[in-house]
C-alpha cells in the first residue's frame, strides 16, 4: 500500500488516517458538534463525505509512487445505503477496490462506530479514470 | 369573510418554516460548512454554499471536493421533505445517490434544490439538482429516499 494523502477537504472534517484493514487505508472522523445535524445525530452529508473520501484514498492507494490521483480519478456517481442512525461520536470507515479497469475504477466503501460488522452506512463509488496521455 | 385569523390559518400553506429551524442552531454540520437556506415552497427547498478553499479535492485544481455537495444536496432534500411534511418531524435518510455530472468551477458558489415529489406513510422520495450559477446546466443530479417516521405523541 502506498501512501496516501487525504483531500483538503478530510482536514475541514477532521477526517485522518487510523492503520490500515485488509490493505486499504482506515480512516476516521472524530466526533465534532461541526458534524451534527438538526435531529442530534451525525449528518448524513457528513457520513457520505466520509465514505467518498475513504474510497477515494483505497483507489489512490494502488497507485505508483508519483502519480497525481486527482488528476487521474474523477467521481462519477456515489450511492449510499444509511443502516443506522449516526450516534454522536466516532465514526470509522474503510474502502474495498472492486476493480480498476482501463476506463472505470468501482469501489465499495463501508462506515461504522462500534463494531465494524455493524456498518452504520455503506456507498458503492464508480470513477473515471483519465489516462495521462488524455489530460 | 368573517373570523379572518381562523382564514389565515387555513391558507397558511405549511406548518414549516425553515429560515425560523435554522435560527434556533448556531451550532451543527449546516452551520459549519456555511450552508445558507435560498428558499422554499411547499414541497422544494433550495440551499446554497459560498465556494471556500477549505472545501476542495484538490489545492492545485480547487475544484471543490464531492462531499459538501453530497451535504448541500441532503441538507435541501431532508428540508423539502420536512416542507411535504408541513413540520420538523422525525425522519432517517434511507439513500441517496448523487451523479456528478461536471466539476463545479473554482470560486463559484454551488446552488442545490431539491422537491419531495412523493410522500407515503413510510417513505418520502426525492429529486434534487445543484448547479454552480445556470439551473439550465447542472453540476449534480440527487435521488434519495427519507424514512418518515411517526413522532411519540
Amino acid at each position: 500500500m502506498s501512501d496516501v494523502a487525504l483531500l483538503p477537504y478530510a482536514d475541514f472534517l477532521g477526517i485522518r488516517i487510523e492503520g490500515e484493514r485488509d490493505g486499504a487505508p482506515l480512516l476516521v472522523m472524530p466526533f465534532s458538534e461541526g458534524l451534527l445535524n438538526l435531529q442530534g445525530g451525525i449528518h448524513g452529508g457528513a457520513i457520505s463525505g466520509l465514505l467518498e473520501i475513504a474510497a477515494t484514498a483505497a483507489i489512490d492507494a494502488t497507485l505508483e509512487e508519483g502519480e497525481d490521483p486527482r488528476s487521474l480519478f474523477k467521481p462519477i456517481t456515489v450511492t449510499v445505503d444509511f443502516m443506522r442512525p449516526g450516534l454522536p461520536k466516532d465514526v470509522y470507515a474503510c474502502g474495498q477496490v472492486v476493480r480498476v479497469g482501463g476506463r472505470i475504477a468501482n469501489v465499495a466503501v463501508s462506515a461504522w462506530q462500534d463494531d465494524p460488522d455493524r456498518a452504520i452506512a455503506a456507498a458503492r463509488m464508480n470513477l473515471a479514470i483519465t489516462p495521462p496521455t488524455e489530460k | 369573510m368573517g373570523a379572518t385569523g381562523l382564514t389565515y390559518a387555513i391558507l397558511m400553506p405549511s406548518g414549516f418554516d425553515p429560515a425560523e429551524l435554522l435560527a434556533q442552531h448556531k451550532t451543527g454540520h449546516i452551520v459549519a460548512l456555511g450552508l445558507r437556506f435560498v428558499a422554499s415552497g411547499d414541497a422544494w427547498c433550495e440551499f446554497a454554499i459560498d465556494y471556500d478553499r477549505r472545501l476542495v479535492s484538490d489545492a492545485n485544481s480547487g475544484i471543490l471536493a464531492s462531499g459538501p455537495i453530497v451535504s448541500l444536496m441532503d441538507t435541501a432534500a431532508g428540508f423539502a421533505v420536512w416542507a411535504k411534511r408541513g413540520g420538523f418531524k422525525t425522519q432517517a435518510t434511507l439513500d441517496l445517490r448523487l451523479d456528478y455530472l461536471r466539476p463545479s468551477r473554482p470560486g463559484h458558489a454551488v446552488t442545490g434544490r431539491a422537491e419531495c415529489y412523493r410522500l407515503t406513510r413510510r417513505i418520502a422520495f426525492v429529486r434534487g439538482l445543484a448547479h454552480d450559477g445556470n439551473p439550465d446546466d447542472p453540476i449534480a443530479h440527487l435521488t434519495a429516499t427519507y424514512m418518515v417516521l411517526k413522532d411519540e405523541a
